[in-house]
This record gives structure tokens, sequence and C-alpha cells, in this order.
């Protein structure tokens, strides 16, 4: 039996008629086309399909829709300004943060929650905001240098602006503005 | 995929509500919380509710009242996270805070509840694993089956208390608030708990677990020690936690408890008994230590050899007494080993 869902995904409105017992990762990749969000273990152990939630990363393997209505969620799909990547994504394609990939969705979300938190987290804090995303290319220090280096550059951004207008630390948290 | 079964989903707004759903479904009914326990056990067929009762919306059930002057109460629905960063917690309850922040991992804390962690699934290899898995190998009784496949002999299943903070509430005497049909009930946390790894929670169908009190903080200092296979997020495969109340030196109050060696967290009485009047020299705490070691009998049925969780957990519990003690510069509260 189907059930009508109203989600915000990536700051668009989304009317869904999908079976309750469908997870938000199934939704989100199936019903809405968004397969930004990878499946890995399907059970809670290795991170791939986080996605954030009012702004905290949480599992969407293991998230209903119908309990997350009139909250807002962000995909991989939601980083990106048009063409313009989000300082994390330009990172981790400059340093290779990533090899096969599989992961790289899920630290994305994961790294841009923890920056918007904590403007320039120390590297064990980046480890421990980064512990459950399991990379199994065994990656993990380029992923850490470059969640440093957009840490660096995002902070850097906000000093030579000058005080950081509401407009442009949106910019740089991605919550803001239309996405394409 | 791994996708859930099927179920019809009720949101219940108040206790009333919910309680009332789960007696008109009857067996048919589970409750959710965080989700993050129930639903990969769902997916691997372990439970298949028709109808999931969500306490999500229920908002008397989050949230941290009172101080540790007057006592503690949390209720069930508060995430672990909330719990692991809560100042007067993590200043006069150390057990518990530290025990909430290594459960699993921050997405999984951001989700999981304080209520859900305390009733967490018993575990064990034999049943941790999908339906087809668990069909090849025969099924044991805790779903499907009807013999013990770690012990086969056994009328009994040997499923693992895997909580972390069910051994830190017991150490820190906490209570916990039961509402049924019938109305609400308060009893001490060791009572909720039952030495049998398929009904492991002393509470009927219909109760549902709302508050967490913890008693005035006074003088108690606490620790919490994990042992995990990886550094990053794992189950126990211990947990030591300790409470005692010092007098100058000597120790006048203690509590030990295993997590993960039995089928609910276990209290090392014996050793609690020899720490009363003692000070904890090095001398003490060793044979303390020795003790505590007597009531861990864990199988072979989680990760490591047994023979080794048995002799790490004298370590462990030697290292907590040192922390309590201040013997210790302070070390990392959670240990892997590869």
């Amino acid at each position: 039996m189907k059930t009508r869902i109203a989600l915000t995904v990536n700051d668009q409105p989304q009317d869904l008629l999908v079976p309750v017992h469908k997870t938000l990762l199934e939704v989100l990749r199936e019903d809405l086309g968004l397969t930004g969000t990878k499946h890995g273990c399907e059970l809670g152990e290795c991170g791939t399909c986080t996605v954030l939630v009012d702004g905290e990363p949480i599992l969407s393997c293991l998230a209903l829709p119908v309990e997350l209505q009139g909250r807002r969620i962000t995909t991989v799909e939601g980083m990106a300004d048009g063409a313009r990547l989000h300082p994390l994504q330009q990172a981790f394609a400059e340093l290779g943060a990533a090899q096969c990939g599989y992961c790289t969705p899920g630290v994305l979300l994961t790294a841009q929650a923890l920056l918007a938190s904590e403007a320039l987290p120390a590297r064990d804090r980046i480890k421990e905001a980064l512990a459950g995303n399991l990379c199994r290319c065994t990656g993990y220090t380029k992923i850490l240098d470059a969640v440093e280096l957009a840490a660096l550059r995002m902070s850097r951004g906000r000093a030579s602006r000058g005080g950081a207008s509401a407009e442009a630390s949106g910019e740089m948290i991605g919550t803001t503005g239309t996405r394409a | 995929m791994m996708r859930l079964p099927p179920f019809t989903y009720v949101a219940a707004r108040t206790l009333a509500e919910a309680t009332a759903a789960l007696a008109e479904h009857g067996h048919a009914a589970m409750l959710v919380a965080g989700g993050t326990d129930l639903y990969p056990n769902m997916k691997r067929r372990q439970f298949e509710p028709r109808v999931l009762v969500g306490l999500r919306g229920i908002r008397e059930l989050s949230g941290v009242r009172g101080s540790a002057r007057e006592g503690v109460t949390l209720g069930a629905g508060t995430t672990l996270s909330t719990v692991a960063a809560h100042r007067e917690i993590a200043t006069h309850y150390p057990a518990l805070a530290t025990a909430a922040g290594l459960v699993s991992s921050p997405q999984l804390r951001a989700m999981g509840t304080i209520g859900g962690n305390v009733c967490v699934d018993t575990r064990c290899n034999y049943y941790n694993q999908s339906f087809e898995w668990r069909r090849a190998i025969g099924f044991c009784m805790k779903k499907d089956g009807d013999t013990c496949l770690v012990a086969p002999g056994s009328t009994r299943c040997w499923a693992v208390s895997s909580s972390d903070t069910a051994p830190a509430l017991v150490s820190l005497d906490a209570r916990v608030r039961l509402v049924g049909p019938g109305g609400e009930r308060t009893v001490p946390i060791a009572a909720l708990y039952r030495d049998d790894g398929i009904e492991h929670l002393a509470k009927t169908r219909e109760e549902i677990v709302t508050d967490i009190l913890l008693p005035p903080a006074d003088e108690w200092r606490s620790t919490y020690l994990k042992l995990r296979r990886r550094g990053s997020f794992d189950f126990p495969v211990l947990g030591v936690a300790v409470a005692a109340r010092l007098e100058g030196d000597v120790v006048r109050g203690a509590r030990i408890v295993l997590g993960a060696v039995a089928s609910l967290p276990r209290s090392a009485e014996r050793a609690e008994a020899a720490l009363i009047g003692r000070r904890l020299t090095p001398e003490v705490i060793a044979t303390v230590a020795d003790l505590a070691a007597g009531p861990s009998k864990p199988l072979d049925n989680t990760d490591f050899t047994h023979p080794y969780r048995k002799k790490v957990t004298r370590v462990f519990v030697a290292r907590a007494l040192r922390a309590i003690g201040g013997l210790d510069a302070g070390g990392s509260a959670v240990e892997e080993v590869a």
C-alpha cells in the first residue's frame, strides 16, 4: 500500500506516492532518480548512503521518508552550485581523494556538515567526524588532506570577503540558493 | 538490495496512542524509535512486524531534565549524540557520556536513541546474518530454528548483550520508567535484563521504556572502557563500566559491570565487595581485576576468540580502576585490536 509523502530534497519540494517501507535511500535513487547517493551494505555499517537531514549526517538506508516530512534533506547532488563545484568537491578532485569513488558522496556530505560547525577542524577531529564512512580502497590520507584543504580555502574565502554576508556563508556550506 | 519487509506505519503522537496501537495489534506490532537496530534486523528477516509503531513524534520521550544534584532524567527518545555531548552528563556521569559516544558511528548516534540502545537486541555470529546465510547453516533457536549453534546441547540461547550504555547505566544505579496499558512502573535498570539471549528484556511487549533516571551524582566517579575490533566503529566485544565513591582515598561504594560477556550486563559482585573499605593500590586493583574476570564467561559467538575475551576482561577492569583512582595519566576509552 502506497502512502503520500512530502519531502524537501535539495531545496526542491517533492510529492511522492511510495510504499511506506521503502527507505529514504531507495526513494532517492528509484523514485527521484538521485543516484548520487550510493547503496553499500544497506545495514548501517558502511556510511556510503549518508545524506544530510537539517544539516546533520544520517544514513539513508535506515531512514524512513514518512518520518522525514518537513525536514530538509541534502544529497550530494545538492552540493555544487550549478557548474561550480563545492570547495570540498573541488579539493577532492584536485588531490585525487577518490579511488573507486563509491564512498565519496557520503564522505563529502559528512565533511560538509563538519565544516559547517567547525571552520578549521584538527585532523583528529576530521577523522572522528568521518569515522562512520568506510573507504575500502584505503584512501583515507588523501580524503583527510582534501578536507583540510577545503576547510582552509573556505576559511580564507570568508576572511577575504570581510566577514561573510549571509549569502556568501550560505554558498560556502551549500545550504541556500537554488541548485541545478 | 536488502529491502525492508512490508509493514504499515503508525506514527504515534502520545504514549497512550502508542500503547493502544501495541495492544490492538499484539504480536504483529513492534516499536521503533531511531530504527538503527530494528531496520537492519528486519532486512535480515530477524523481525517481520506487520505494524510498526513509530515513537519519534512523541514529544514527551525526548530531552534531558534535572541536574546532577537532584538526579537527571533522560527521555528514552533522546539521541545518543545528545547524551554523549550533554555537559552535565559528561561532567557528573562520565561512564554514560563515554559509552553513548562510543556507540556505533556519528551518523548512527544522530539517529539512534538511548532507549533503543538500552533495549538493543542481543547479538551472535550465528544470528546477525542474512536470511540466506542462516538458512544455509540450518537456522538457530533465536530465529527460525530450534538449536543453539554455538552450544548445540543447550536449551537456551546465548546471544550476547551488546549495548554500551546498559553496563554504564547499571554501574550508575540508574532506573527506568516503563509505561504500559496498565499504568507505569519504575525499576532499577538491572531488573530490565534477563539472562536469556532471546527473551533478554524483562518487560511485556506492551510496555514502553519512556525514561532513564539517574540518581544524584553525589561523590560518585565513573568510567567506561570498550574493546572493539575497529577503532572507527564497532559493537563492543567487551565493555567495562566502573563507578565508585571514595572518601579520601578509601573506596566506600563500588559497582563493576561487564558488557558483551553474557546475555545481560553482568555485575562483578565479588569484585565490588572486595573494593569496599580499601585504597586503590596496585595490589588491590590486581586482586579486584582477577575477581571481576570470574563472571566473564564469553562463548565462541562474537568477534575474537573467547579465551582472549575472558583474559582481557581482567586487563580492562584494572585499567578502569586505575582511571577511577586517578593513577593513569588517562588513556583512550577505546581499544581496537587488529
